[in-house]
């Protein structure tokens, strides 16, 4: 089935060929053809922002939410610059996105025109590939190819710039189903004999450990099903990264809580002591690892990825599974109960009863006060009192973030959006609105910090007029509180322009925008203040007074190893100076 | 029991694994010859603090719009391991063939040196042209230009040579390589 059309309108009828419900977008001077065949439609919706950075995330949040790819079109210029923090993020975070850009006409690129940059250039290193379409022609083969890139293999972004003058010109619009690159065909099935190899060295370990992460989700739901199955025959226990979260119940008794920097304290030891670590879609990134001579010193590594690039990268392993979580995984519990005779059940036992110890040790307690509402707590009681509705969490970035991770018990996939490998600030709003489209009767909660929510706090006017509900849980300490607990821990407690002075009045802001505002400092009145959140059929800014000097436990310094963790209770106990707990050269680490 | 620290080699990412054991390698990589190809390689090196110490690139299949980049990179054996799977990442690479660990790869280079001089100096030029196999592609009463092909080696030996006698310029061409025997990349 062929047709004759204009450029824009192939870009409406490839959306509507990929099953694009929705599109966040900004227009301009260089979209405006396309913005007019949007115009004409009512089957691609389209969603106007208020930022372009906004579009990205929220792209980002409809993405992740729903194993699809996202989609936002913007204008040439500024509106690709502006989505650039959201390309990025995604690029660090492996979601699929498309982002269409309007660029000037062909014959003016290159002479500095009326908001022309080079999209191209500029993106380059901040997308998994991109493209500037010179010809009509090629436009509706690449808009499909670029589903096809930014969906397979690792997920991510893709750009295609169009010149103004190719969404005029009319051609040929085709679509089939089969749509592939003509090359890139990222490997799926994992070597069988290497499997094969895994479940040997699993079947023998002593003190195993399962590190899982984003990968498991990005593969899908199935990835998940079948985690939760090998850890059952196996009955191994698990930690995942933040961008893993969900993909294991936080409830089950093999679930060890999040790893890293501000993880667990059974996680982190367990990942120092097992003699065999069985990473499953991570990346071993440096929030993960810690000081890198010391990680995990006695263990045997198998990592499974997609990705050939994330092998020995970071830290060099034992046994290397190319290919999909999901299939590689199937593979592994097909292949499980021959082993599983030979597990050396007391070696395992002994293993847990040291787990069990470390996890007595509740390294995310915090000390609760009637007086002022612990945003530890605050957590806990939104996730109590939301464990009823269908919810969906997103975060900006700092300590609430965090405190959300630790705190969030999350039985599934696909429910908590935030923003891992770039740490944007300004990520969580925009995200949940894209979750909220996505879901309209779901429950969506950004929780936020009073500085991170301002940075793309213009999205509740997206929120209010798209009717798009979603609640926004400010952890307001008036502190970057990150920056802050870091120059207590580093600088000698300079709170160098850390602290926010005139912020705005979150409630009237709220009610300024056409939403609804809350406010809360008393712990005594947090849950019904809660429960007036979750029952305000609109959008909600809930400004939650918190403990402005709580710092954020466990947490391995930079520069340190996981069993070198310091923990909350440690800080009072022994009164220990933490600004001489990290080294010079940990300073310098980020 | 192994001692944190000891036993455990640094990543590629990790400052002390980038000063001892450095090794050169010749990647033959082929690419679709689209627009931005060349920056997208290009970047990828920067942007990873990889080095290129010589690239070349042309098309060589002009139906299929197949360009072969032939890039000499330097670094440990890890780095040069992430600078393969970083290029076979970048979609529009086909395949990266790591020439200096298949086979004995041959290399050559072409380099155009012009040399100046008048009397003896003209001579002794000439002379160790031939040494070196090198034509003489253009000639004034005070000048020539010397056309040499050969490993990078014997290059830099014969501009070091020219040097002394009037050495004006150098323009080298970057190292093209191919594998030796029947098997193609
Ligand atoms: C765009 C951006 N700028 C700067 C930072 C550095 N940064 C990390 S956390 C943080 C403070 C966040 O403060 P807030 O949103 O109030 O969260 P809190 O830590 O107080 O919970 C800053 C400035 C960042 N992550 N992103
Ligand atoms: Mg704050």
């Amino acid at each position: 089935m062929s047709k004759q059309m204009t450029g824009a309108e192939m870009v409406v009828e490839a959306l509507k060929d990929q099953g694009v419900e929705c599109v966040f977008g900004y227009p301009g001077g260089a979209v405006l053809p396309i913005y007019d065949a949007i115009f004409g439609q009512n089957q691609v919706r389209h969603i106007l922002v208020r930022h372009e950075q906004g579009a990205a995330h929220a792209a980002e949040g409809y993405a992740r939410s729903t194993g699809k790819v996202g989609v936002l079109l913007v204008t040439s210029g500024p509106g690709a610059t502006n989505a650039v923090t959201g390309l990025t993020d995604a690029l660090l975070d492996s979601i699929p996105l498309i982002c269409i850009t309007g660029q000037v006409p062909t014959h003016l690129i290159g002479s500095d025109a009326f908001q022309e940059c080079d999209t191209t250039g500029i993106t380059r290193s901040c997308t998994k590939h991109n493209y500037l379409v010179r010809n009509v022609d090629d436009l509706p083969r690449i808009l499909h190819e670029a589903f096809y890139v930014a969906s397979h293999g690792r997920p991510g972004p893709v750009v295609i710039d169009i010149p103004k003058d190719v969404q005029f010109a009319s051609g040929t619009y085709a679509f089939s189903r089969d749509i592939e690159h003509k090359t890139y065909r990222p490997q799926v099935k994992g070597d069988a004999e290497r499997i094969k190899r895994a479940v040997d060295m699993m079947a023998k370990a002593k003190k195993p450990v399962f590190y899982t992460g984003g990968g498991i989700i990005n593969s899908g739901p199935r990835a998940s099903t079948l985690l939760r199955e090998l850890v059952r025959m196996t009955g191994f226990p698990i930690t995942s990264t933040l961008m893993g979260l969900g993909a294991f119940p936080a409830s089950d008794r093999h679930w060890l809580g999040m790893l890293g920097m501000h993880g667990s304290f059974e996680a982190n030891n367990a990942m120092h002591d097992c003699d065999l670590m069985i990473c499953v879609g991570a990346r071993f990134d440096d929030r993960i690892t810690g000081r890198l001579d010391a990680f995990s010193p006695h263990s045997k590594k198998i990592h499974i990825d997609i990705d050939p690039s994330s092998m020995n990268k970071n830290v060099k392993v034992d046994l290397a599974i190319l290919g999909d979580c999901a299939h590689v995984l199937d593979d592994m519990v097909r292949l499980w109960p021959a082993q599983a005779p030979q597990l050396d059940a007391q070696a395992l036992e002994k293993w847990w009863q040291t787990i069990e110890h470390w996890r007595a040790r509740r390294s995310f307690d915090f000390r609760n006060s009637s007086a002022v509402i612990k945003p530890q707590h605050a957590i806990k009681r939104l996730r109590a009192l939301t464990r009823n509705h269908d919810t969906y969490v997103t975060t900006e970035v700092g300590q609430h973030q965090m405190w959300a991770a630790q705190h969030f018990d999350l039985d599934e996939p696909n429910r908590f959006m935030t923003s891992g490998g770039l740490g944007t600030m300004g990520y969580g709003l925009p995200a949940a609105i894209g979750v909220q489209l996505a879901h309209p009767q779901a429950l969506v909660i950004d929780i936020a910090g009073e500085a991170s929510i301002l940075m793309n706090i213009q999205e509740m006017s997206t929120a209010v007029q798209h009717r798009a509900p979603v609640k926004i849980f400010i952890l307001n300490n008036q502190y970057m509180g990150m920056v802050r607990q870091w120059q207590e821990l580093l600088h000698g407690g300079r709170y160098s322009e850390s602290y926010t002075d005139s912020l705005p009045d979150f409630v009237k802001l709220a009610e300024a925008y056409g939403g609804h505002g809350i406010r809360c400092s008393d712990p005594a009145k947090l849950d019904d203040a809660i429960r007036e959140m979750i029952d305000t059929p609109k959008p909600v800014i809930f400004d939650c007074l918190v403990d402005q000097k709580e710092n954020c436990f466990p947490m391995i310094p930079s520069g340190k190893a996981h069993n070198e963790m310091l923990l909350a209770a440690l800080e009072d106990d022994a009164g220990i100076e933490l600004g001489s707990v990290i080294d010079e050269k940990g300073k310098a680490l980020v | 029991m192994k001692k944190p620290g000891a036993a455990y080699p640094p990543s590629p990412y990790s400052a002390p694994s980038r000063q001892a054991g450095i090794e050169f390698h010749t990647l033959s990589v082929l690419v679709d010859n689209e627009s931005g190809v060349l920056a997208r390689v290009v970047g990828m090196f920067s942007a990873r603090s990889f080095n290129i110490e010589s690239l070349t690139v042309a098309e060589v299949a002009h139906e299929t719009h197949l360009s072969r980049i032939t890039i000499v990179t330097s670094g440990t054996p890890d780095v040069i391991e992430q600078v393969r799977h970083q290029l076979e990442r970048l979609v529009p690479v086909h395949s990266v063939t790591d020439l200096t660990l298949t086979t004995r790869a041959i290399e050559r280079e072409l380099a155009m040196v012009k040399v100046r001089g008048k009397g003896e100096s003209r001579q002794e030029a000439l002379q160790l042209a031939e040494a070196f196999r090198a034509k003489v592609i253009d000639a004034t009463t005070e000048s020539f230009i010397f056309e040499i092909t050969g490993a990078p080696r014997k290059i830099d030996d014969f501009v070091d040579l020219m040097r002394p006698i009037g050495l004006v310029e150098v323009s080298r061409t970057g190292v093209a390589a191919i594998s030796r025997g029947p098997a193609g990349i």
